[in-house]
């Protein structure tokens, strides 16, 4: 079959089926034309972009002085490594799992994976650097990117043994960026995407331990524990969110002596933290219930205590199995960091974006929908990025094929 | 050796450590709920604030909007009216998004390319965003910035007129109660008929057609039943600057329905996808292989047990969109969360305001699990 065969048997088998599905291709493919020209219109004819421009670095980093800005480059320098080293020491313990020897690099090939693979992140990015009016952003970009190609480079050459000691070394670098970003500019002065990012991320880590323990308690043995986890965890799952952020907001300095009333930004930590444990601790019972029950069995028979069982035969298999369901918690949680702006203020993407439509120079242009649709823009972006690498994640791993 | 003796001494004996250690878990969080309740105590007692919820038969002192609930009226008839606004686009939203998001989820798989893709961007687009930022783009960026005037409403004949105090639908007259028991008895009626349609396929083998007896049925009983009870139907008139007829929502009514509606049917619509899609090909197969319809093949082999895996996330979906309806507040339409928020801000003590709020949503979210919970165990296999 020659190609105009081929286009005229795709067409035929996935548009014009029958008269009504022709004429419903026919009617929407209009519809979908004239929504498509109205929307390239107004990205690149009617949008009035300019409160975007002047406004980047706000809705990036809010009031961020630009004295401190070293801290947050180092950062993400330090992540980019890091991230990159772990990615590096996985794959290629992957490659000598399979018994697969690196062939050589064929940089257009693996250009063209980058981009089918992290389309929607270099889209972002690539759009933010065309706002922005300096070229510092695009030699950070540039120098993250380098240190993720390092780390990477680096990572592929560590020993097979360093998985502890590389676990160490991740988690304590990310541990000191926190201080080295806190100590310099108080929570109070963070704002825009990066504060959306920080409390997403710290709330998260922080809820871990305690969604483990809760999922842990919601199968014990014992009926009280169960009865404590369960109770925890409804509790928190049958509340809405923007309810509780509000309540901390106002009453937290009746639950605690008013010499220790936190600021703002930690209470709205500890609220993201105590209510994301309750839905870590069913995504981990979900992940408990899919260890197969041989394998407690096994451990039993083999004269483990039930410490040891738990923590060293149960948990890291349902870990492993609900690795992608921790990155879907994650980008909720990052989505609904937005409430935070709304319900106590902070100033985060979407409430700084709100905050900028009022100023003297734009106020009431109706530019509300330009910011928002930057604000949802950018976490699209995010989201769907995330949301990809855990399907792919997911795929790896096998969950629910095994 | 007698049985006692084979015992451990009690400081080993898993059963009594079992119980002190669970004893020991339940008296920390006794002590630290305990040091709480006594904070708010201390802190209350301090500030002056009751801790009580006295405060519930004090007058609230504001008004809501869209409704005639006046200034006098206790707290307590406020709180109730914040519920009920709560229920309003709560139970609206529960139907429209199902409706929308089965459509969505069937039009992922559908065999034309054009659907397939759109209904796909929608999905990506609007499951990665967050609600707030879709509620505030449809309330500030569209119904206050773009909605017209009223002289200049935008108008679909009778059907539909919008501008900056609403949106106006057609919408019934006469009592809804009676419309309400007129409807469900046409629909007890049509199921009873087709009940007795399937019996009658499963005695003699005569085709059930089930649908064909039932829908007249429905059908008539519902037009006579509405016609008997006085039901008519309004629709919006415009005539230069008053409307009359119909039934209008308010902007932020509609704004809120309106996000929660999108950004809840994407996420249904995945749900649904992934549930027909979970459904055997062999299934498929063997009922082309035994020459069933393409409808037939929907209905009775693909979509039972499609639903089966299906039930259990939407009913979670239900769940978010009843809490995420909370977000009115960010708008200032007075659901429950508003109005909770609004008495705190009039002198109501915050911390049992709050409790009650809380206590609020648990309800509804266990009223909410359980109707799914019923639906749930009705489509189970049952096992032997």
């Amino acid at each position: 079959m020659n190609r105009t065969e081929l286009v005229v048997d795709w067409l035929k088998a996935n548009l014009f089926r029958s008269v009504i599905d022709s004429i419903v291709s026919v009617v929407v493919g209009a519809l979908a034309v004239f929504a498509l020209f109205r929307l390239v219109r107004f990205v690149f004819v009617t949008g009035r972009w300019e409160i975007i421009e002047v406004n980047l670095s706000l809705l990036i980093t809010g009031v961020w002085p630009e004295a401190e800005m070293w801290r947050l480059v180092a950062t993400l320098l330090a992540a980019g490594f890091v991230g990159g080293l772990v990615v590096g020491f996985v794959a290629r313990s992957r490659e000598i799992e399979a018994g697969i020897e690196p062939g050589p690099i064929r940089p257009g090939r693996r250009l063209g994976q980058l981009v089918s693979r992290l389309w929607p992140l270099l889209l972002g990015v690539g759009l933010l650097l065309l706002l922005s009016r300096t070229i510092m952003p695009t030699l950070l970009v540039l120098a993250v990117v380098g240190a993720v190609v390092v780390g990477r480079l680096v990572g592929r050459r560590l020993p097979r043994r360093s998985t502890t000691p590389l676990a160490v070394f991740a988690v304590l670098t990310l541990i000191g960026t926190v201080f080295l970003m806190v100590n310099g500019v108080g929570l109070d002065d963070w704002g825009g995407v990066v504060l959306n990012l920080f409390l997403a991320a710290f709330s998260i880590t922080l809820c871990f331990p305690l969604g483990v323990m809760l999922a842990l308690g919601r199968r014990s043995q014992y009926p009280v524990i169960r009865l404590l986890s369960v109770g925890y965890i409804e509790l928190f799952r049958g509340a809405p969110l923007i309810a509780l952020l509000l309540m901390a907001d106002v009453t937290i300095g009746f639950f605690v002596p008013q010499s220790i009333v936190p600021s703002t930004p930690v209470r709205a930590i500890v609220v993201f933290t105590l209510f994301t444990a309750a839905y870590m601790a069913e995504v981990v019972r979900g992940g408990l219930q899919s260890v197969p029950s041989g394998q407690v069995e096994a451990a039993k028979a083999l004269g483990l205590s039930p410490i040891s069982t738990t923590f060293r035969i149960v948990l890291p298999q349902a870990l492993r199995n609900v690795i992608p369901a921790i990155v879907g918690q994650f980008i909720s949680l990052f989505k609904d960091t937005t409430l935070a702006g709304a319900a106590m203020g902070l100033r985060e993407l979407l409430n700084a974006a709100q905050a900028a439509t009022a100023q003297a120079q734009f106020r009431g242009q109706g530019l509300i929908v330009e910011t928002t649709i930057f604000v949802l823009f950018l976490f699209w972006v995010g989201a769907f990025t995330m949301s990809r690498e855990s399907q792919r994640l997911e795929r790896r791993l096998g969950v629910g094929n095994r | 050796m007698s049985a006692a003796a084979q015992r451990p001494p009690f400081w080993r004996d898993v059963r009594v450590l079992g119980w002190v250690f669970q004893l020991a878990v339940f008296a920390v969080v006794v002590a630290i709920i305990g040091v709480l309740v006594n904070n708010v105590r201390v802190n209350s007692a301090n500030q002056g604030i009751p801790t009580g919820f006295s405060f519930l038969d004090q007058p609230s002192s504001f008004e809501i909007p869209g409704n005639d609930f006046r200034q006098t009226q206790p707290v307590r008839e406020a709180i109730v009216e914040g519920v009920l606004n709560t229920l309003r686009v709560v139970i609206a939203g529960l139907i429209l998004a199902t409706l929308l998001g089965v459509t969505l989820g069937v039009g992922r798989l559908s065999g034309n390319f054009l659907i397939r893709t759109i209904t796909r961007v929608y999905v990506e687009t609007i499951r990665n965003i967050p609600l707030l930022g879709l509620l505030i783009f449809f309330y500030i960026g569209l119904v206050l910035t773009a909605f017209p005037r009223v002289e200049d409403s935008w108008v679909v004949s009778n059907v539909l007129v919008a501008n900056v105090r609403g949106v106006t639908i057609p919408w019934i007259t006469g009592s809804t109660i009676a419309f309400l028991i007129v409807l469900a008895v046409a629909v007890g009626l049509a199921w009873a008929v087709n009940r007795w349609r399937l019996q009658v396929n499963e005695r003699t083998g005569e085709p059930a057609r089930g649908g064909t007896w039932a829908i007249p049925v429905f059908v008539l009983v519902g037009f006579w039943g509405a016609f008997f009870v006085g039901t008519g139907i309004t629709t919006p008139e415009l005539d230069g600057r008053s409307l009359d007829g119909g039934m209008t929502m308010q902007p932020e009514y509609f704004a809120l329905l309106l996000a929660l509606v999108i950004y809840t049917a994407s996420h249904i619509a995945e749900i649904v996808r992934g549930a027909i899609q979970a459904v055997p090909k062999g299934q498929v197969e063997a009922a082309s292989a035994l020459a069933l319809s393409n409808w037939h093949r929907l209905r009775h082999i693909v979509l039972p047990q499609a639903l089966r895996i299906a039930v259990p996330p939407i009913g979670n979906q239900y769940l978010n969109l009843m809490k995420n309806s909370s977000l009115g507040f960010v708008i200032s339409y007075f659901e429950v969360t508003k109005t909770v928020q609004t008495t705190v801000g009039n002198r109501s003590p915050a911390v049992p305001a709050f409790l009650l709020l809380i206590g609020i949503y648990l309800v509804m979210s266990l009223i909410i699990s359980a109707g799914v919970n019923v639906v749930n165990r009705r489509l189970q296999v049952v096992e032997r």
